[in-house]
C-alpha cells in the first residue's frame, strides 16, 4: 500500500479523466424518500460532475456490478438432434467510484465465499478482476452499525481508497493500475500534518457510529437459540419479499433457470439472485418444504448472516450497512432481532412471559 | 473524450486463479469448467413403475468418459438443456465406466420433460459432487441398508459395491418399504440379489393389494424380523424426511453408534458447488458435506431431519 496526499480539484480532475474514459459508476441521487431524505443508488457517470460524492448510503449496494440480478451462465444452441454447449465468462472493465468502507468489505467477504471454495465462481471473478474500485470514507448513518461488525474500515479489496481530510483526500492506493493512473496527476507524501487529520478523521468516524449491537458469541447463541421464540415473533412479521436479500451487500443465493429462445433455436442458463426468505426456498420437487414457516425462513438468513457456513470458515457475512432494516417493509432490522435474541431485558419474550414480577 | 492513457485495459482469467486447495473430483474447476456439462447419450429407458424410470446414459467424449470416476452416495446434475438441471443421485455401480445409470421419478419441470424424451437423445451431466458412503470403512462389518420408496436409488450404487465385494462385509440386510406393491422398484433384481449375492430382502408396504403376499406395515416393522450384532454393524438410511426421524431414532436404541449410521439427504439444489445456498442443511451444505451423512453430524446440524 502506498499513501499519497491530494488536493481535492485534483482529485476531482483525475475521477473526470477515468470516468470520461471508462464506463463508470457512481452514487447519485435518484429519488427523495417519504421523509424527504435523498435517495441515492449507483448510476453510470459521464462526468465527475455528476458524481454525488457527498452522498450518504446507496439504497441497493455495489454487488450488483460482481452479481448481477440475472446472468447468463451458459447457453445452448440446437440443431437437429444436437445441441451445444458454450460458455464465456467475459466482463467489460468498470470503474465503480465513491464505495464505502462496509461495500469493500462486503465484496472482499464475497471474494472469500465465492473464489476461495470448494468450486470457485469464474463469473465472479471476471467481473472482479475487470474492475477498478475507488473507496471513500463516510460519516455512518444513524442506523449503520458497522463498527460492531468491525467493517467501519478496511484495508483490502480496493484499487484506491480516500479520506476526506479538509482540503485534500488522504489517498490509499492498493495496485499498480491506480498508482500509474495518478502518476499523472499533482500528489504528494502524506506529512506528519496529514496523519494527524487521518487518524482525526478516522476517529471522528469511529465515535460517530449510533448504533451497537453486541455480537460477542453470537454464531453460539444462535446456535442454542434455535428453537427461541423470536423467531416465531419477527416471523410473523416477515411478508416474505425477499427485499432484505436484494439490498444486502453480501448475500449472494442464487436460483437458476433455463428458458428456450423463442425461435426454440437455442436456450439460456440464467442465474437469478434469490432470497431465502421467499417461501419455495428450500421446496424439493413433490412439494416438501424443509422451511415451511416464515420464522424458519428468518432464522436461516440471521443464520446465514451471522453465523456463517462450515464451508466458508464460519465467517459472517453481515457488514452491519443495515440496508436490509431500512429497506424492510415490515420494520425487521438486525439490531432489534439480535437484541431479542440477546434475552436483552427490555424485549425477551420468555423471561417476561414467566417472570414472576408480572403475574 | 477517453484518454487513451487512462483506458482500463480488459483482462481474462486464467486457470491459475483458481488454485483451489480442495480436492475436486476430475479436477474441473481447475479447467474452469465447473459450469460446462459432459455430453452425455441415453442409451436405454427402464420404465420402472408409473412414476419412475431407469435411465441408462453414456458419456460421448471417450477421454471425458475415462475421466470420470464417483463414488457410491454421491450426486450429479443432470442437465436437459432447454429446461434445466436436477440432483440425482447415481444409482449405478462405480466399477462400471462404460455407463451411468439414475432412477428417476416424474415429480418436477425437468424430470416431466425428461419422461418424454427417447432412447438416443442427448443430456448433459455435470459432477459426481457431494461426499459418498466409506465404503472401505465397512469393510469386516454386518450392514444394514434401509430404504423407503425412491430411497432405493441412491442406495444402488453401495449395493453394487457390497456385491462386488461380497467378501468384505459379513451379514447384509436390506430393507425395503414401499407405499404400494406398484410402487416397489428394481423387483427385477431382488431375486439376484438374495440368491447370487446373498442379502437378506425384506420388503414392505404400507398398503397390499390382492396380490400382494408380503408384510404390511411401516418400515419400523421390519426391525422385529432381524436381528444384527449392533457393535458389529453399520447402517445406511435413505428415504423421505419422515422416515429417517424413525428410523434413524430406533437405530440409535438398538445401539448402533452414532457414527456408524449414514443417511443420505435430499434438498433443493441449484448450483451442486456450495454457491447458491439452496441446499444449506444447519450451517453446511447438502452437495459439499452430504448428501451422505453420518448421524453424529446430523444429530449436530440443526433442523437436518
Amino acid at each position: 500500500m502506498i499513501y499519497k496526499v491530494i488536493s481535492k480539484k485534483e482529485f476531482r480532475r483525475f475521477v473526470d479523466l477515468l470516468v470520461k474514459s471508462n464506463s463508470s459508476f457512481g452514487p447519485q441521487q435518484v429519488d427523495m424518500d417519504s421523509r424527504g431524505n435523498p435517495i441515492y443508488q449507483f448510476k453510470q457517470v459521464q462526468s465527475v460532475e455528476e458524481i454525488a460524492f457527498d452522498y450518504t448510503a446507496t439504497a441497493s449496494s455495489a454487488k450488483h456490478f460482481f452479481l448481477p440480478f440475472r446472468e447468463e451462465l451458459s447457453r445452448f444452441t440446437f440443431h437437429e438432434d444436437e445441441w451445444e454447449q458454450k460458455i464465456s465468462y467475459e466482463a467489460e472493465p468498470v470503474v465503480l467510484v465513491g464505495l464505502r468502507a462496509c461495500d469493500i468489505s462486503a465484496l472482499n467477504i464475497l471474494d472469500d465465499v465465492l473464489l476461495n471454495g470448494h468450486f470457485p465462481s469464474p463469473y465472479y471473478l471476471a467481473k472482479r478482476k475487470n474492475s477498478v474500485v475507488v473507496g471513500m470514507d463516510h460519516l455512518p448513518l444513524p442506523d449503520c452499525f458497522c463498527k460492531s461488525m468491525s467493517h467501519h474500515t478496511v484495508t483490502t479489496g480496493f484499487n484506491l481508497f480516500c479520506s476526506d481530510i479538509g482540503d485534500n483526500y488522504y489517498l490509499s492506493i492498493n495496485s499498480s493500475k491506480a498508482f500509474s493512473f495518478l502518476k499523472e496527476f499533482e500528489t504528494r507524501d502524506p506529512l506528519n500534518e496529514d496523519n494527524c487529520m487521518l487518524a482525526e478523521r478516522r476517529k471522528l468516524i469511529q465515535n460517530s457510529f449510533q448504533t451497537e449491537i453486541d455480537v460477542t458469541a453470537l454464531p453460539s447463541i444462535l446456535d442454542i437459540e434455535f428453537n427461541s421464540p423470536v423467531w416465531e415473533k419477527w416471523g410473523d412479521k416477515c411478508l416474505n419479499c425477499g427485499t432484505c436479500a436484494m439490498v444486502c451487500p453480501s448475500c449472494y443465493c442464487y436460483s437458476v433457470t433455463e428458458s428456450f429462445d423463442t425461435n426454440l433455436k437455442g436456450s439460456t442458463r440464467e442465474k437469478k439472485l434469490y432470497s431465502c426468505n421467499l417461501v419455495d426456498f428450500a421446496m424439493v420437487a413433490g412439494g416438501h418444504n424443509f422451511r415451511p414457516k416464515n420464522g424458519d425462513r428468518l432464522k436461516y438468513r440471521y443464520y446465514h448472516q451471522h453465523r456463517g457456513f462450515a464451508e466458508n470458515g464460519n465467517q459472517q457475512i453481515c457488514v452491519g450497512c443495515n440496508r436490509c432494516g431500512r429497506a424492510c417493509l415490515a420494520g425487521i432490522n438486525p439490531k432489534d432481532v439480535i437484541n431479542d435474541l440477546r434475552m436483552e431485558k427490555e424485549s425477551c419474550l420468555t423471561c417476561v412471559s414467566s417472570s414472576p414480577a408480572r403475574t | 473524450m477517453p484518454d487513451m492513457r487512462f483506458v482500463i485495459p480488459r483482462q481474462n482469467i486464467n486457470r491459475e486463479e483458481f488454485a483451489s486447495s480442495v480436492p475436486d473430483f476430475n479436477r474441473r474447476s481447475e479447467m474452469m469448467n465447473t459450469d460446462m456439462g459432459f455430453k452425455c447419450r441415453i442409451t436405454n429407458i427402464v420404465r420402472l413403475t408409473e412414476q419412475e424410470k431407469l435411465f441408462q446414459l453414456r458419456i460421448v467424449n471417450p477421454q471425458e468418459r475415462a475421466l470420470f470416476r464417483f463414488k457410491p452416495g454421491q450426486f450429479l446434475m443432470l442437465e436437459l438443456p432447454g429446461y434445466g438441471d436436477v440432483p440425482i443421485s447415481i444409482s449405478s455401480s462405480n466399477s462400471n465406466h462404460e455407463f451411468l445409470e439414475l432412477c428417476i421419478r416424474k415429480v418436477g419441470h425437468v424430470t416431466s420433460a425428461l419422461f418424454t424424451i427417447k432412447e438416443g437423445a442427448h443430456v448433459a451431466i455435470r459432477g459426481p459432487f457431494g461426499s459418498s458412503f466409506p465404503m472401505d470403512e465397512m469393510a469386516g462389518h454386518n450392514v444394514l441398508l434401509i430404504a423407503g420408496g425412491l430411497g432405493i436409488a441412491p442406495l444402488r450404487a453401495p449395493l453394487f459395491w457390497i456385491n462386488e465385494h461380497r467378501d468384505h462385509f459379513l451379514e447384509v440386510n436390506l430393507l425395503y418399504g414401499a407405499k404400494e406393491p406398484s410402487q416397489l422398484l428394481f423387483t427385477y433384481q431382488f431375486e439376484e440379489w438374495e440368491m447370487i449375492n446373498h442379502i437378506r430382502l425384506h420388503t414392505i408396504v404400507e398398503h397390499g393389494d390382492t396380490s400382494w403376499r408380503g408384510k404390511t406395515g411401516m418400515i419400523t416393522d421390519l426391525f422385529n424380523d432381524i436381528s444384527v450384532d449392533v457393535k458389529k454393524s453399520y447402517a445406511i438410511v435413505c428415504g423421505p424426511p419422515i422416515m429417517f426421524k424413525f428410523v434413524c431414532g430406533y437405530l440409535d436404541k438398538l445401539g448402533i453408534p452414532m457414527n456408524h449410521m449414514f443417511v443420505s439427504l435430499e434438498r433443493r439444489m441449484h448450483c451442486g458447488m456450495g454457491k447458491c445456498c439452496r441446499c444449506m442443511v444447519g450451517s453446511t451444505f447438502t452437495c459439499i458435506k452430504g448428501p451422505v451423512f453420518d448421524y453424529w453430524s446430523v444429530m449436530n446440524l440443526k433442523e437436518a431431519i
